[in-house]
Parts: C-alpha cells; sequence; structure tokens
C-alpha cells in the first residue's frame, strides 16, 4: 500500500512538470515585458482577456485550438515512435491543396458528399507528405528532421506555383493584381459553425480524433508496434517486427492529421486558399506550435486537447497583447520556445524518479529471487 | 532565352554570387560540424542566425562599426550555444526536440527585439568588397573570388582551419573521441562535457558569424525571419558533408551555386516558374542526402548524452 502511494505522488510530480515548465517560461516572460516597459501583471491580464474575456474569444481560442490539435496528434504518433517530424507546416498545406482540389473540382456536388470527401483528401496528402520522409529515413537512412524541414520548404513552393497559375480564381486573372488566391469554396461545402462565432466542426472531429489517436496507440496491435520499434528498435527487430515499415507509419500517420488540420483551415475558416509567399501566411505556425502543444501534452493524445486550448488561448490573447499594450505578438513565438525548452529539459527528473522506481523493483525482485530474473539479462 | 545564361558576363556573375551566397552555409555548417562530431546535435542553428543577424545589424546600424556587430553576434551566438550545451549535456535534453525550442525562441526574439528596438526595416552599408592586389586582375577568376568581401574570405579559410583543428590537434582527437566514444574518452581522463560545451558554444558563435554574413555583408538589411530556412539547410549539409569539412565545403558550394543559379535564371528573365526555380535547391538537398548518407557513418555517440555507469 505505502509503495502504491509513493507511486502515485511521483506521477502526479511528472504530470506536473510540463506546468511548471511553462509557469518558468511565463516568468521569463514577465521580465522581458518589463524590460519592454510593459507591465506583466496587466499584460498578462489583456493576454487572459483576449483569450477568455467573452463567449466569442473562448471561441476564437478553440478555433486556434483546432489545427494545434491535430498536428499534435499526429507529433504524439510520430514521437511515440521516435521519429521526429517537423514537417508539419509542410504536411498542412500539401493537406490543403488536395481537399481544395476536391471542392473546386466538384462544385455542385451536395455538401455531404464533398466535405468528407476533402476531409480524406486532406489526410491522404498529408499522409503522402509525410511517407515520402519516411521512406527516406526507413530505407536509405536519410535523418527524418532534415528531409521533413525540407519538405516543408518544398510545399510551400508547390503551394505558391499552383496558387499562382494552374489553381488561382479565374477572377483574379482578369484583374491586374493576380491575388495568389483559389476561387472560394461553394457554400455547400463550409463546415457548420455554431454561430455568431467561427468555432467549426472541425473543433468536434479533432477532439473525436484524439480519442482515437489514443485507442489506435494503446489498443492496437498498430499502436502497440509503433510504441515498441520507438521505445527499442533492436528488440523489435529481433521479435520479428518489420521496423522500417513501422518507421513510415509513423511519419504517414503523423503527416496524415497535419494534412487534416490543413484541410479544416480551408473548409471551415477561410474557404479558399491564399498565399502570401510564406508557410505561416497559410499555417500561422501550427505545424511548429502543434508539437509544442503535443510536448505540453506529454505526447498523450487526451492531454494535448487541453494543452492545444492553452495555445490557441496565447495565440489569441496574443493579438490583444499587441493591439492594447503595443507588445509585439513574437513575444508569443518566443515563450513557445523557451516551454519547449523547458518541458524537454524537465524530463530529466522524471526519468531519474523512473529508474529510482526501477531500482527500487530491482531490489525487492532480488530479495525474492524468481526466475524472471534469471533470464534476459545477457545480451 | 536559355542561351543568355552562356554568355561570360552572366557565368561570371553566377559563380562569383555563388561563391558569396556559400558564406552563411559555410559558418553555419562548419560550426555545427565541431557540435555533432563531438556528439550534439544542435537543431537551433536557424534561431542563432536569426539572433545573430540580428544583433550585428542593430550595433552596426547604431554604432556605424561593422566589427562591433560581428562581435556582437559572436557573443549573442555563444551565449545561444552555451544554453543548448547546458541543456543537452547538464540537463540531457532529447536534442532534436530542444533544437526546435531554441529555433522558435530565436525567431520569436529576433523579430521581438526588431519590432522594438528598429521597427521599420533600415539599411546598413556592410563590409565592401576587398580586392586582392594582383589576384584580381586576372581575368574571370579575379572577379569571381578575389574580389569578395572579408566574411566570404573568412568562411573559405575556416575550412582548412576546420580540417586542421579536427584531424591534427589533441583537441581535434578529444572532439572526435567524445563522439565516437565518450566511456573511452572519460576513462582516459577526457571532460566529455566540457568539450562538449566547447563545441557547442563554439558553433553558437559560428551560426551567429553566419547570421551577421548576411545582415551586415550579404544583403545588408535585417528583416524578420530572413534565413528562411537557411540554418536547416547548414544541418543538411553537415550530414551531407559527412561530417567533414572538405564535404561541407563541397555541399555549400553545390548548393550555393544552384541557388545562384536560381536568382539569375529569374534575373535574366527565363520562363521557369519562380517557384519551381527556388524549390529546386531543397530537392536537391534531399537527393544529396539520399547520394551522401550512404556513404558515411554518423559519429557513434551523437544525439546520446553521457553518464558515467555506476
Amino acid at each position: 500500500m505505502r509503495a502504491l502511494s509513493k507511486l502515485s505522488v511521483s506521477q502526479v510530480m511528472d504530470a506536473l512538470l510540463p506546468v511548471l515548465a511553462v509557469l518558468a517560461a511565463l516568468v521569463v516572460g514577465a521580465i522581458m515585458l518589463l524590460a519592454l516597459g510593459a507591465n506583466p501583471v496587466e499584460a498578462y491580464g489583456a493576454l487572459l482577456e483576449g483569450a477568455f474575456g467573452s463567449k466569442n474569444a473562448v471561441a476564437e481560442t478553440a478555433v486556434k485550438a483546432v489545427p494545434l490539435l491535430l498536428v499534435g496528434l499526429g507529433i504524439c504518433i510520430a514521437f511515440r515512435g521516435n521519429v521526429i517530424n517537423i514537417g508539419g507546416e509542410g504536411q498542412m498545406i500539401v493537406g490543403a491543396i488536395l481537399a481544395t482540389l476536391v471542392g473546386l473540382s466538384a462544385p455542385n456536388w451536395p455538401g455531404w458528399v464533398v466535405i468528407p470527401l476533402a476531409m480524406l483528401a486532406g489526410f491522404v496528402g498529408g499522409a503522402i507528405w509525410g511517407a515520402i520522409a519516411g521512406l527516406l529515413k526507413a530505407y536509405f537512412r536519410v535523418n527524418e528532421i532534415l528531409s521533413t524541414v525540407m519538405m516543408n520548404a518544398i510545399a510551400v513552393q508547390v503551394m505558391n506555383y499552383l496558387l499562382r497559375g494552374p489553381m488561382i480564381d479565374p477572377a483574379q486573372l482578369e484583374l491586374a493584381s493576380k491575388i495568389p488566391q483559389t476561387a472560394r469554396l461553394a457554400e455547400a461545402f463550409r463546415l457548420p459553425r455554431l454561430a455568431p462565432t467561427r468555432l467549426h466542426l472541425g473543433a468536434a472531429i479533432a477532439v473525436v480524433l484524439a480519442i482515437l489517436v489514443y485507442v489506435l496507440l494503446w489498443r492496437t496491435t498498430l499502436g502497440y508496434r509503433i510504441r515498441a520499434v520507438g521505445q527499442n528498435p533492436d528488440a523489435s527487430r529481433y521479435g520479428g517486427v518489420n521496423v522500417p515499415q513501422y518507421v513510415v507509419m509513423a511519419l504517414l500517420l503523423s503527416g496524415a492529421f497535419s494534412g487534416l488540420a490543413g484541410a479544416t483551415q480551408v473548409y471551415g475558416l477561410n474557404y479558399r486558399m491564399i498565399t502570401d509567399g510564406s508557410a505561416t501566411g497559410f499555417t500561422g505556425s501550427a505545424g511548429f506550435n502543434g508539437i509544442v502543444a503535443a510536448l505540453f501534452g506529454q505526447l498523450h493524445p487526451i492531454g494535448t486537447i487541453p494543452a492545444s486550448f492553452l495555445f490557441g488561448a496565447l495565440l489569441v490573447g496574443a493579438n490583444k497583447l499587441q493591439r492594447v499594450m503595443q507588445v509585439p505578438s513574437a513575444l508569443i513565438t518566443t515563450l513557445n520556445g523557451l516551454v519547449v525548452v523547458f518541458v524537454v529539459s524537465s524530463e530529466i527528473w522524471r526519468r531519474r524518479r523512473q529508474r529510482q522506481r526501477m531500482t527500487a523493483t530491482m531490489v525487492k525482485a532480488e530479495q525474492e529471487p524468481s526466475l524472471s530474473l534469471e533470464s534476459g539479462a545477457d545480451s | 532565352m536559355i542561351s543568355d545564361l552562356f554568355t561570360k558576363t552572366v557565368l561570371i556573375g553566377i559563380l562569383a554570387s555563388g561563391i558569396r551566397l556559400a558564406t552563411p552555409y559555410l559558418y553555419a555548417a562548419i560550426g555545427e560540424a565541431f557540435g555533432q562530431r563531438s556528439g550534439v546535435l544542435n537543431l537551433g542553428v536557424e534561431g542563432q542566425m536569426l539572433l545573430g543577424a540580428f544583433a550585428a545589424f542593430y550595433v552596426a546600424f547604431s554604432t556605424e562599426n561593422l566589427w562591433l556587430g560581428m562581435l556582437a553576434a559572436v557573443i549573442v551566438g555563444a551565449a545561444m550555444g552555451l544554453a543548448m550545451a547546458f541543456v543537452s549535456i547538464n540537463l540531457q535534453a532529447v536534442q532534436g526536440i530542444s533544437g526546435i525550442g531554441f529555433y522558435l525562441f530565436g525567431l520569436g526574439m529576433s523579430d521581438l527585439l526588431f519590432h522594438t528596438l528598429l521597427g521599420t526595416v533600415e539599411t546598413v552599408s556592410g563590409f565592401a568588397p576587398i580586392h586582392i592586389p594582383v589576384l584580381s586582375d586576372i581575368p574571370a577568376l579575379g572577379e569571381i573570388f578575389f574580389s569578395q568581401n572579408i566574411l566570404v574570405y573568412g568562411a573559405f579559410a575556416l575550412v582548412p582551419i576546420a580540417w586542421f583543428v579536427l584531424n591534427k590537434t589533441t583537441l581535434g582527437l578529444k572532439i572526435r573521441a567524445v563522439g565516437e566514444n565518450p566511456q573511452a574518452a572519460d576513462s582516459l581522463g577526457v571532460s566529455v562535457s566540457r568539450v562538449r560545451y566547447l563545441t557547442v558554444t563554439l558553433g553558437g558563435s559560428l551560426s551567429g558569424i553566419a547570421g551577421a554574413s548576411l545582415s551586415i555583408a550579404l544583403l545588408n538589411v535585417f528583416q524578420q525571419n530572413m534565413t528562411s530556412g537557411l540554418g536547416f539547410i547548414a544541418v543538411a549539409l553537415v550530414y551531407f558533408g559527412g561530417w567533414r569539412p572538405l564535404g561541407i565545403l563541397l555541399g555549400a558550394l553545390l548548393f550555393s551555386m544552384v541557388n545562384s543559379l536560381q536568382l539569375w535564371v529569374q534575373v535574366l528573365g527565363i520562363p521557369v516558374p519562380s517557384d519551381v526555380a527556388v524549390m529546386m535547391p531543397y530537392v536537391l538537398t534531399i537527393l544529396a542526402l539520399v547520394v551522401a548518407v550512404q556513404r558515411v557513418r554518423s559519429p557513434s555517440a551523437l544525439t546520446k548524452p553521457f553518464q558515467r555507469e555506476g
């Protein structure tokens, strides 16, 4: 009984670590605000007010959280499989392109056919973009961090090319301005909204998918193998698991969720694709911030839900901060970076406690020798 | 139109700007190579470059002294490197992810400082080309190689220096030992963490210089996210170059030449969609990585934190 209560205390500590990491980042943020000549209490007040001050503010926070959660779910899968997917930005873009193509090529079809097809297209688009990096890693030993970063840059140019050329709004072709954007999607294809806010069905889809990803990772063979390969590829190989295949799977699925995030941005918010030449112009950096959210959610799909909401709040609050107190919203990017650094740095305490727990069990097991200890050890 | 590419002036122009464009890649990638040879993958290069670029620009802009700007870039880069070293060595954080954190930090911080301290896009007159006597008078070659600014010369000089340090000095031996077999190095009395601190901090200051080379030597402006992925490409170049300075030089040149060609294609109005042209260097990097990684093995202890056993 005593061991049990000890265990739960240290588990509570584990769960608290990311919270402490965020608090630490906010403290650093407060110092930066002071240096900028802003009162940190007022500034964080404005941020909270901006994120939660009204029903509409909360809805906006949720709207911002949707792509973070979807990308974050993909990150949970990838990181659990020990592949680092930095390609969320590119995967979102490719997913959005394919989804938009579906809507533009069948303008007269009913919405209940086109919307699911478009979401599927987004899923597939992201999956393809992720799988390329997966294949390169599994079969050509190309580091996935580097390939996904390159694939981001390629996706941006593909988007710019398509939106300036083949996919440009025919109406823009007549004008001198030639804004690089697609035509607007038919009204029937818009994801339903909770009027009067902009909160769209994508939020519900994302939450349901979070539960499905949990089931996938912990209740299916596929998920078990992705995690096993992530934790110990050698043992998995001896166990007869086709390791490269699961590396590809992890990146493919991870990309798919980012692709879906891109699709929901188009069908839930903008109803068209438009580019300012950069990736951020379309994604709002969700491909990176999703990583932050997933890490904060301890790479657990369910934990990523509140985490995404929190970081959505930071993003929405940052706009208010900029409007009211003239603090550049770049502050939030800075803080997000610090959160990542602090969260991964704080892992050391978790690992330490894990080791303590393991030694405790080992010592106990040694006192009562059993067969299980004798086997295995040799390699 | 394509034939326009093959006139003498254009070819010289492509090669000269190719040499120039290799500069930031060389500083950043050589710096990163030191870290990786000792076993630390620093993915925050892009963030270090951005902060270095801003520091150099701001100090040069307000003091009108380019060398003070350089100093600022070195200090800021080294500070970022120290932070990365602390997080990777003492706190043993997962390097691929903490690096992304430092990237986001540098991206946000440089933007924040830019908005607060400058507000608008300004320009400085950066390092001027130095015409090396005699050599710069050689037809064609003179213009390509010997009429560049000092940071370009510095970048190319760094390659043999890095080669010498890594392969011919005790320090280099320690760096390689720590990256290949930290346990053995440790048992021989080499301080693994001290060596890693040194390489990662050095890498940071070189990344800072890489940023400065953009903001006060090549482009002479500072803009938000002006490196746009350059730092990540520099990390890729380390893999491409097989962790050897000469390999990195080849990779950087290949990359910058393609980039330069791409720019000239646009300048000359050759009908290739600019987006496709801009994309080419990235596609090339991926293909180059596929070819390159089959040849060489990465340092054994890369990304693995060191811990004494027992």
